[in-house]
Parts: C-alpha cells; structure tokens; sequence
C-alpha cells in the first residue's frame, strides 16, 4: 500500500506538473516554446543533398532550435538573444546572403558550401565548427537554413567556381601578387603588411551597417572560409558577401589570382614554401623593395 | 461484503488525502514559480550565467543533451580543454568583467522510505526494548548539496577545472581541481591532466540526471562486496594525472591514468574531508578507449571499453603512545580490478546507455585481514557482476524522460557460508526533467524522480547515506529503500 501511495503521488503530481509546466511554456516568449514557428511552409519539403546524405528540413528545425536558435534567433534574422553581445553579428538568414560561396558574388551559395560553412565554422567570431554533430545532423540543418528566405524556392545557386590547377610557387608570381596587392588596394583595408590595419580598416561596415574588420593576416593559419590555397582563391574571386570585401573575378585573370595567394601566404606567420621563398629573396633584395602603401608606384616593386 | 466495503472506502479516502494535499501544494507552488519565470525570464537580462555558456554565447541545449548531461559537441569541447578551438578561447579575449563561475544547487522536498530497519521496539531503546524490524520514512523541504564549479582556460590550451563542493549542511571539499594542458605538440591526440578529476567514464555520474537518494548514483560504481575493506568506486573522483587524446570530432578517444591508491583522497588520506586513513604509497591505473560510429539518421552510437587495476591497504604502520595508537601509512597493499564496456546508443530522440562492470577484489581485501596473516578458512577472492540499462527520452531539449534498471550479483562470496545472494542489488528509477529556460545566461530544471533499491542483507547504496543493515538474522532480507524527489535544480 505504501509502495501504491508513492506511486499515486509521483503520478499525479507528474501529470499536474507537465500541465502546469506546458501551459507556462506557451506563456513564454518562443524562443523557449516548445515548438516555435520555425521557419517558413517549405519547411517540410526542403532538402539539402550533400554527396550521399539528403538533409530534411524537418529534422533540421529540431537541430536549429538545440545549437542555432540563441544567437541566429526564432526568426532566422540573426537576431538571437545572444546576438546582443556577439560581435561580428551573426548571420541573418532571411536575406540569404552568405561569404562563404563558391558561386560567383550576389548568387545564392550551393548545398555544400552551406555544410562546409558550418562542419568549419567562422574563425574570429562566435560561430564554432559543427563538425562534432554528424554529416546527417549538419545536412538537416542546411536543409532548415534554406526555408528563411524565399530566394532559395524562387532561384537557384550559382554555378560554382572553376579553379584552375595551381601556379608554381616562384618568387617571381610571389612578386607579381604583391604588384596585385599594391595595385587592387588591398592594403586599404588589410594594411601594408596584412594586419588589418589599413586606413579605410576602421570605417568599414557590413551590409546591415554594423562595423566590421578585414582579416588579419598575421593571426594565424585559417580564413574566414578554409585553410587551403584553394581556399583563399576562392575568397577573393567570390567575395564574401555581405561584407566590405568584394568579388575580383572581373579585374583578375586565374593566373594573376595564384600570384596573388602566394604573396598572401607571405603575409602570415607560417612556416610555408611562399614564406621561405620570401624571406630568403628579402634577406637579399629587402631593401630594393618600396614599401606597400599610398606613396608606393603602382606595382609596389 | 457489507463490513469490508466501508473500511476500504475510509482507507482509500486516506490514502488519496496526502497525495493529493501534496500535488495540491505543488501545483500552487508551480504555477507561482512559473509564473515569475514565463513573465520575467524572456526579457530580463541575467547578470550572472553559467560559465561557458556566458563565454561562447551558446545554449545549454549546444553542449547538453539535457544539461548536465554532454552530447557529443559538449564531449569535443571539453576534450578540447573547454574550448571551441575558434581562437577565441584564451581568456585574452573576454571582458575583464568575465569570471569563469557557475553556481548549483537544489532546493527540494523528498520522501525516504528503508524498510527492514533494526528499530526499538521502544523508542528510546529503554528497559524492556529490543529491536524489531520495521519501515522508517521521513520526508520534507530539503537542500541538496552544492557545487561552485569554475573551470575554462588560462590561456590557449592550458585549461583547468577548480570544483569546491558542499553537503548540504555547507561541509566543504574539493571534489574536482585540475590543471590540463592540451593538445601537447599540436595534436589532440596528447593532452595532460593532473590533479584530482573524474575518471574518463563514458556515462558520467557527474553528469547524470538522477538526483534522488536512491537514484542519484549508479549503485555499480561504488560497490563493493559486503565486508571488504576496500572503498574503491568507479565513479569517485581520482587523484592523480591522465593522458587523454581524441581525433577531431572526438568519435575515437582514449584516457589513461595514474593515480594514488586512496580514492582520490587528499592530505596523503583516503578521504576529501578530515579523518581519513593515511594512505598508502602505491598508484592504480585506469584506462579506457572508446569508438563511435555514425549511425545515420538515427545519430551517433558510442562504446566503451575500460579497466581499472589498483590495491589497497590492508593494515597500517603505527605508533602507540600512552596507550594511543596512531596510524602513519598503508602497508600490505592488496589488489583488486573493474573492467567493462559502457555504451551510448542514440535512437533519433531516444538515447540508451547499457552499463557492465566485472569486479575482483584480493581476499585479504575482502576478508578485511591484513595480508602478513593467514586467511581465516574458507576465505575466497569475491566478484560480482553488475550494470544497468539507463533510458532517456527527449521530447524536446526542454523536457526529458528518464528510466534506470541496475542490477549487481555477487558471483563469489568471500565466504563459503556466506549466502549466495548475500550483497546483490537491484534498483530502478524513473523521472523526468522540464527545463522552462533554455538560453546561454542559466540553466533551470523542474526534477521529479521516483527510485526504489532492493540490496539483499547489507545497507543501501543510497546517496544520503541513511539506512542501517537489516537485523542480523535472517541475513539475507531484503532491504527496499525508496524516495520520492521533487526540486528545482537550477545554476546560474
């Protein structure tokens, strides 16, 4: 009788505590409701295909709402209650306009860009590598990040990017990225030596006016998207939209774009072929050098 | 017929009358709490927040199946050394405002029923008195413990874990404080603790989400067969250092530990608190390895396989002075192992962890006989077996339910006369945790658990420590221990 005592207690105070908690769940503000209105109709039939893993938008919203929700919020505007302190700001989803792409500037990025955006992560701001949930988990949420904006139903991404094989690194390509650097004005914004450090560095913004830093190049080994050659030919022949940094696919042929990757390697504190080639040509010609900046020729060398 | 039926009618009008005074009551109290929460929480700005959460601006739910249990991001970050390794870990980058402090504690009500209790026939125990078996039961508002866990890094890759902890009655101890450098030359494979920490258990008793007296511990990882003078458990922090290592997404782990042979005891003793025994000079080892596998849709499937080979003292090096006899350091170390697999399987929302340990103790151990003296006769090594099946359901990661089974049977008695079943448990429990916040400023529980032991002829593992040994004879009754836990668990 005891034990049936206990067990009518625990049970009824089980069920009023559910009914009570539930009624004040829906009371609070969505973010912890239980189900928020997550996303938009096509939530139930958007996919996301990464090679053999189809991602459903379904599961993904159960994913977004466990690791997504605090700071790229119930809306998917980027405006979770974490965003507040949280600089950069994270990704507004309704706009669909991501950096990370390897299609052309202003076209919606692939699925797998997406994936890879988030199996990476950003370095230098809030938004860690996924890559411990598994290529299913992050194929959900991929397929979920796609029903905020309307674009995703009403276009198509662009047609990603073709990399050429890569140049040989040379000093002479070395040379001639550095002509390139001086020439494009990266060094407005990433400073003489790529520490971010440039003139126009501290007026720049976003595309929702929040203020913004160019990469330092001197902060270690990884981008903002990759780690790879590949990688940062990608970043400025695509752009990262949303971002002050544009696409140069217009003003720079494919093989200017491998000078210019390795003169950028140059610029960080690694141990790397373009770094050796680099400092054993300064270490004999340093001083032939002119210095990057406003009074430099154009060329730089 | 006609007598019965009245008498049952007033019975069940008693029976009801309690509980639903009780559920009555709680309700009340809900709805007022809730009520507070469902109007404040959403706007309000919290000052203080638990630690990395405050540091990574995440949700509870990124790192927490359903706090405080890890899921497999939460397990990266903190084989990372805490950190999310997005270089923004070292503490260089926080406001100097930021410190690394999270508070826990539970404010409660619960009921502890033992049965078989050697109690005074008279209370008191006057002349006349002698003991009879019977129920004990109390209940009421009570405060669990509390722990002050501060723990993150102290530059990039050198983390560290500092966990005062208190009983409820605020009896202070160092359950955790280590100092970890990670990723040793670059790889995550080399990572070095030192210092007294919680063994590399895959189901964490730390972090588990039982909090009753009879559930709030896995009975498998403190147990010891009946008599033996080992205080050995699995699931006691450690003292000593551990090599770890895992790949990048922590699927592949591995861990091993050198420890002192005093169950994590501190001042050179086997306890964390004043009057402990001297410990010995002696180290035990730990070591595990576990693979998880990429189950699809249905998520990730971990196992675990694990071992732990220490000793013990069996008689002391002592002084005896004016008739006082101090004890100086352990001698006549005498070995015991635990070895088994631990499992997590994750069924899309339904998560199982199965449990198995193997456990062998010395005789001398068993027997509690220094080992410079002949075993009395009949004298065995024991082992037991035991494990348990843990259930979770999470319906959403503000609401979990949760359901245990354990079991351990003693395999070999220490003694021939002694019966067979004499020591074996078995226990369940079941409960569920409603959390009504979910963000990254604090973390709040709504817990009701129901858990109920059965140990065959010994005091009950349960957490309080209440619960005597049945009367001597028969001694192999049974001794049901139940508890009925109702708390906000919550910390900030």
């Amino acid at each position: 009788m005891t034990l049936k005592k206990l067990a009518v207690t625990f049970a009824l105070g089980s069920m009023a505590l559910v009914t009570v908690g539930a009624s004040s769940m829906f009371a609070q503000s969505h973010v912890n409701s239980p189900d928020p209105s997550l996303g938009a109709p096509s939530v139930a039939s958007e996919e996301s295909h990464i090679g053999n893993v189809t991602g459903h938008a379904e599961e993904g919203k159960r994913l977004y709402r466990r690791f997504c929700i605090g700071c790229h919020g119930p809306d998917g505007n980027g405006q979770g209650m974490n965003a507040q302190w949280i600089d950069p700001k994270p990704r507004d989803f309704t706009e669909a306009t991501f950096k990370c792409r390897s299609t052309p500037t202003g076209t919606l990025p692939t699925d797998d860009d997406l994936y890879n955006a988030i199996t990476r992560g950003f370095v230098t701001t809030n938004m860690p590598s996924w890559a411990p949930l598994t290529p299913q988990q992050r194929a959900d949420l991929v397929a979920f990040v796609k029903t905020w904006s309307p674009r995703w139903t009403k276009g198509k991404p662009g047609a990603p990017l073709n990399i050429p094989p890569e140049t040989p690194i040379t000093i002479e390509s070395i040379l001639h990225g550095r002509e390139l650097f001086q020439k494009l004005e990266c060094w407005k914004c990433h400073g003489p030596e790529g520490h971010g450090d440039g003139p126009s560095a501290i007026t720049l913004t976003d595309d929702k006016g929040n203020p913004i830093r160019p990469y330092d190049f001197s902060s270690g080994s990884r981008f903002m998207c990759g780690t790879s050659n590949q990688d940062l030919y990608r970043i400025f022949m695509t752009g990262l939209d949303g971002s002050p940094m544009p696409s140069f696919a217009d003003v720079v042929k494919p093989a200017e774009a491998w000078d210019l990757v390795h003169f950028l390697r140059t610029l960080q504190p690694l141990k790397t072929p373009e770094a050796d080639l680099w400092m054993t040509y300064k270490a004999a010609h340093g001083s032939d050098l002119k210095p990057i900046g406003p009074d430099a020729a154009p060329g730089g060398k | 017929m006609f007598k019965r039926f009245p008498n049952r009618a007033g019975r069940i009008r008693k029976t009801f009358a309690r509980p639903l005074v009780t559920c009555a009551l709680l309700v009340m109290a809900i709805v007022i709490c809730d009520y507070q929460t469902a109007s404040a929480a959403p706007t309000s700005k919290v000052m203080a927040i638990p630690a990395f959460a405050r540091k990574y601006g995440l949700p509870c739910s990124a790192c927490h199946t359903a706090w405080p249990e890890l899921n497999n991001f939460g397990m990266v970050f903190r084989d990372n050394g805490y950190q999310l390794m997005n270089d923004r870990d070292s503490p260089i980058w926080q406001n100097p405002a930021y410190f690394p402090i999270t508070f826990r504690i539970t404010p409660n009500w619960h009921r502890e029923q033992t049965g078989n209790q050697p109690v005074d026939s008279i209370p008191g125990g006057g002349p006349g008195s002698f003991l009879v078996s019977r129920n004990v039961t109390q209940a009421g508002f009570d405060l669990s413990g509390m722990d002050l866990w501060s723990a993150g890094t102290l530059f990039k890759n050198i983390s560290f874990l500092l966990l005062p902890s208190s009983d409820p009655t605020a009896v202070w101890h160092f359950e955790s404080a280590w100092v970890r450098i990670d990723n040793i030359k670059g790889s995550s494979w080399l990572n070095f603790k030192f210092g007294r920490f919680e063994l590399d258990n895959l189901i964490s008793e730390k972090r588990f989400l039982f909090l009753s007296a009879n559930g709030g511990l896995y009975q498998v990882y403190h147990f010891n067969v009946p008599g033996s003078i080992n205080d050995f458990g699995i699931g006691d922090n450690q003292i000593g250092l551990e090599l770890a290592g895992h790949n990048s997404n922590s699927y592949t782990r591995y861990s091993v530990a050198l420890l002192s042979s005093n169950e994590g005891g501190v001042n050179l003793t086997n306890s964390v608190t004043p009057g402990g025994n001297p410990s010995s000079r002696s180290f035990d080892g730990y070591m595990s390895f576990s693979q998880a596998f990429n189950a699809g849709s249905l998520g990730l499937e971990r196992i675990q396989a694990y071992a732990y080979v220490g000793q013990r003292p069996t008689f002391y090096q002592t002084s005896t002075q004016g008739g006082v006899t101090t004890q100086l350091v352990g001698l006549g170390n005498e070995p015991f192992y635990r070895i088994g697999v631990a499992g997590e399987l994750h069924f899309k929302n339904l998560e199982i962890l199965p449990y198995f340990m193997h456990g062998h103790d010395s005789a001398y151990l068993a027997a509690g006989v220094p080992d410079n003296v002949p075993l009395p006769m009949g004298a065995h090594a024991p082992s037991f077996n035991g494990g348990f099946v843990e259930g979770q359901y999470f319906v959403n990661p503000q609401l979990v339910f949760f359901g245990r089974f354990e079991k351990i049977n003693v395999g070999q008695q220490a003694f021939d006369s002694t019966p067979g079943d004499f020591g074996n448990v078995t226990a369940y429990s079941v409960g569920y945790r409603w959390y009504p916040i979910m963000f990254s400023r604090a973390g709040l529980a709504w817990h009701n658990e129901y858990s109920i032991s059965k140990s065959v002829g010994i005091v009950p593992e349960s957490g309080d420590g209440t619960g005597l040994p049945p009367l001597p004879f028969p001694n192999s009754q049974n001794v049901w221990s139940s508890s009925v836990f109702v708390g906000f668990d919550f910390d900030f």
